[in-house]
C-alpha cells in the first residue's frame, strides 16, 4: 500500500504543529471560537451533542494493521474504548477533549494517518471500491489513480474554498461498489479498445435534502488527463457553483440549474486550455504510484480447496459465514474477506478497541497485513489464502465479529443520528438494531435474499438512505421521531433514488412496517433468485403501498 | 420555562448553568421563568463564551419533573442523559454507577 514520501511526512508533521499551536492559542482565549471554528474544521474536529467529534481520513479505505491498532490504541487512551466507521470510508472518534487531539494528532501522524480535509468546503477523502486490488472482475486497481487524486487536492490552493464540500469516488469494476454516482465526481476505471486504460466520468451525483444520480458526461477519458480533466470540472463549479444558499451550492445543483450539455460544453472548453499542459500525468509517475500499490506476493496456495471442504463439513458457522462474508478473489487460492461490524443488536459501524487490535493481528497473520473500510461501514480483509479462512473464522468467532450477514438485511447503514450528532433530527441507530434483532434468523435473511436496508437520521442523508433498497429518513414531526420509508433505491452501476412510499411511522410502527414490506416482497417475488430491488423495479410502490396503508384507507 | 446550556471548551462536554457555575448535569439548573430571568441567563452565557469557557451557549425548553429540571426536547434529553444506546456512556453513566 502507498508510503509516506518525505514531503507526506513533513506535510503532515507540519500540520500538527500548526493546529497543536491553534488549539493551545485558542485554549488560553488568544483566539475566539469564530476565529478557530475553521481551524479545527479544516483538521476534522467537529462539536457534536455531548462532546468534540475527531474525523480520521482513511484514503480510500486502505489500512494497515499498524495503523489500526493505533486507532484502538486511541480510541483507549483518550476516548471511550470505541470508534465508528463511515460511510466515508474514515473513523470518527466520538468523546475526545479539545485538549488531547493534538496528542491525538502527533499518534497518528507517527503511523502515516492525519485528519487533513475530512471536514470544510474542500475536497474530501477520496474513496474506493473496498475490494480494489483483489476483486476478480476489475481492470485495474483504482487506488493509484485516487492517491494521484489525494496529492493533488490535499491543500490545493484553488480548491480549498470551493462552495462546497466536493466528494470524488473512484472504481475499477464494471460493477459498482464505491457508489460513484452518489457522488460529485465519479470514476469508473475501464479500458479502450486498444486496451488502454482511462476513465467515465461522472459528474453531479450526490444524496442530501436533493438526491440527484450524476450523469455522464465523458465515456473515456485518457488515464494521462486525469488531473486536467478533474481540474477543469472543479473549475468550472468553483467560477459558477452558488454560494448564495448552501443548500443548493453543490454541484449536482449546478449540473441541473445549468443542464448537463452546457455544463460538458463548460468542462471542455476549459479542459481544452489545460490539457496540454503541466497537469498532463507522465507515464512514469502514473506507474511510479501503481507500485506503491502492488498486490503481496500471492504464493500458490491449492490446498484450500480441500481445506475448505472439509471444514465447511466441520463447522455449519464456518459454512455460512464462508456463503455470505467471503467473496472471490482474482488468484483462484485466495478470497476476500468482509468482517461485518453489523453483529445482530449492534451499532452499525462500531469496533471496541480491543477489536481492533484483534483485527489488525489478523490482517498481520493472515492477510498480508492489507485492510480496507467499506463505505458500508464493515472491515475487510482483501487477500486471505482458502487455506486459511478457517483460522480466520475462528478468530473472529473469537471477538464476536463473525456474523455472516453481508450484504443481507442486517447489513444496514446506518447514520449515528440524535444520540450524537448535533445536525440529527432523529435517533438512526436504535431503529437499525430493532430491525437487526426483528430479522435476527440468519436463515431468514438469507431466505430473503440481497437486501440493501439504510437509515439516515436527518436530511442531510449521512445514511444513504435514498439510495436503500429500503430506506428510512427520520424526522422531527411534532416534538417525536417520525420515518419516513423509501422503496427502490440503489447505490451500484444501476443508481436510482428511492420513492417515498407513503406517510411516515412512528418508532414503535417502523420496525412492524419494514416487516411489512419484506414479507409483501416475498409473497410477490418471482423466484428466490428475485432479488428484492429487481422485484420492486418489476412491480413498482403499488403492492407495497396497499400493504401498508389499505387498512387504514378501509378505516376512513 | 428555560435553562442555560453549552458545551465546555477544553473537553466539549455539555454543561448548565446551575448556581452561579456550569454544571455537568442538568437536574438543578437554574431556571428562568420569565423574560426578564431569560436575558439574565443570555448575558451570562454570552459572558462565558466571551471568556472561552464554553462554546455553543443556549437557552433550552425546560420542565420541573419529580423536583428535577429536565429538558423538554428529545434532542436535549439526549445531551443531558448520553446516547439511548449505551447507557454506560455520558452523563447517565455516572448515575448508573
Amino acid at each position: 500500500m502507498y508510503r509516506y514520501d518525505e514531503f507526506d511526512h513533513d506535510f503532515v508533521q507540519a500540520r500538527v504543529a500548526e493546529f497543536s499551536d491553534q488549539v493551545q492559542r485558542r485554549l488560553s482565549g488568544e483566539i475566539t471560537e469564530d476565529q478557530f471554528r475553521p481551524l479545527r474544521l479544516m483538521n476534522g474536529v467537529y462539536l457534536q451533542l455531548h462532546a468534540y467529534m475527531l474525523r480520521i481520513a482513511v484514503p480510500y479505505g486502505t489500512l494497515n494493521g499498524k495503523q489500526l491498532r493505533m486507532l484502538g490504541h486511541i480510541a483507549r487512551k483518550y476516548d471511550k474504548g470505541y470508534g465508528h466507521f463511515t460511510t466515508r470510508q474514515n473513523i470518527q472518534f466520538n468523546w475526545p477533549a479539545l485538549s488531547d487531539i493534538p496528542a491525538i494528532l502527533a499518534d497518528l501522524a507517527s503511523v502515516e494517518m492525519h485528519a487533513i480535509q475530512t471536514s470544510g468546503n474542500c475536497i474530501r477523502n477520496v474513496t474506493a471500491d473496498h475490494f480494489a486490488g483483489a476483486a476478480a472482475d476489475e481492470v485495474a486497481d483504482p487506488r493509484p489513480y485516487a492517491e494521484i487524486l489525494r496529492q493533488w487536492s490535499s491543500v490545493h490552493p484553488e480548491f480549498s474554498f470551493l462552495p462546497r464540500k466536493f466528494k470524488i469516488a473512484v472504481t475499477g469494476a464494471a460493477r459498482d461498489r464505491a457508489a460513484i454516482q452518489t457522488h460529485d465526481i465519479g470514476l469508473h476505471l475501464k479500458k479502450n479498445a486498444a486496451g488502454e486504460l482511462g476513465f467515465a466520468v461522472y459528474i453531479g451525483g450526490g444524496q442530501g435534502r436533493t438526491p440527484m444520480v450524476a450523469r455522464k458526461i465523458r465515456d473515456f477519458l485518457p488515464e494521462a488527463d486525469l488531473l486536467s480533466y478533474c481540474t477543469a470540472i472543479l473549475r468550472v463549479y468553483n467560477l459558477y457553483g452558488r454560494r448564495d444558499n448552501k443548500y443548493k451550492a453543490r454541484i449536482k445543483i449546478l449540473v441541473h440549474e445549468t443542464g448537463v450539455e452546457e455544463i460538458t460544453r463548460q468542462v471542455e472548453a476549459e479542459w481544452q486550455e489545460l490539457k496540454d499542459a503541466e497537469l498532463k500525468l507522465p507515464e512514469a509517475d502514473i506507474r511510479a504510484i501503481e507500485a506503491y500499490f502492488a498486490p503481496p506476493a500471492l504464493a500458490e496456495r491449492p490446498e484450500g480447496d480441500q481445506a475448505v471442504k472439509l471444514a465447511r463439513l466441520d463447522s455449519k458457522g464456518f459454512s455460512e459465514w464462508l456463503d455470505q462474508n467471503v467473496v472471490t478473489h482474482r488468484h483462484p487460492d485466495y478470497a476476500a474477506v468482509t468482517i461485518s461490524l453489523k453483529g445482530i443488536g449492534e451499532v452499525p459501524g462500531d469496533a471496541s478497541d480491543s477489536q481492533m487490535e484483534a483485527i489488525a493481528d489478523i490482517a498481520e497473520t493472515y492477510a498480508f497485513d492489507e485492510l480496507r473500510v467499506s463505505h458500508e461501514q464493515n472491515l475487510i480483509l482483501p487477500h486471505v489464502a482458502r487455506a486459511d479462512l478457517k483460522a480466520v473464522y475462528d478468530a473472529l468467532v473469537g471477538i464476536g465479529l463473525a456474523t455472516a450477514n453481508s450484504n443481507l438485511i442486517s447489513d444496514i447503514i446506518a447514520c449515528p443520528g440524535l444520540d450524537y450528532c448535533a445536525l440529527a433530527t432523529a435517533r438512526s441507530i436504535p431503529i437499525a438494531q430493532e430491525i437487526s434483532r426483528r430479522f435476527a434468523s440468519l436463515e431468514r435473511q438469507r431466505e430473503i435474499g440481497e437486501l440493501k436496508l439504510k437509515i439516515s437520521g436527518c436530511i442531510n442523508a449521512c445514511g444513504h438512505h435514498h439510495v436503500g433498497h429500503i430506506g428510512i429518513l427520520g424526522v422531527e414531526k411534532k416534538g417525536s421521531e417520525l420515518y419516513q420509508v423509501t422503496l427502490g433505491g440503489s447505490a451500484d452501476e444501476n443508481t436510482s433514488v428511492g420513492e417515498i412510499i407513503g406517510r411516515g411511522f412512528s418508532s414503535e410502527e417502523i420496525t412492524d412496517a419494514i416487516e411489512q414490506i419484506v414479507e409483501t416482497y416475498l409473497g410477490l417475488r418471482l423466484d428466490p433468485q428475485e432479488k428484492f430491488i429487481d422485484a420492486y423495479r418489476r412491480v413498482g410502490p403499488a403492492p407495497f403501498k396497499e400493504a401498508l396503508y389499505a387498512g387504514e384507507a378501509k378505516a376512513a | 420555562m428555560k435553562i442555560l446550556t453549552a458545551n465546555r471548551l477544553s473537553d466539549g462536554i455539555a454543561v448548565w448553568y446551575a448556581d452561579g457555575g456550569w454544571a455537568e448535569t442538568v437536574n438543578h439548573a437554574d431556571l428562568a421563568h420569565d423574560k426578564a430571568a431569560e436575558d439574565r441567563l443570555e448575558a451570562i452565557g454570552a459572558k462565558a463564551y466571551a471568556a472561552n469557557e464554553v462554546v455553543d451557549v443556549n437557552l433550552i425548553d425546560a420542565e420541573v419533573v419529580n423536583g428535577v429540571v429536565e429538558p423538554v426536547r428529545l434532542r436535549e434529553r439526549i445531551r443531558a442523559a448520553g446516547p439511548t444506546i449505551r447507557s454506560d456512556l455520558g452523563k447517565q453513566a455516572a448515575k448508573a454507577a
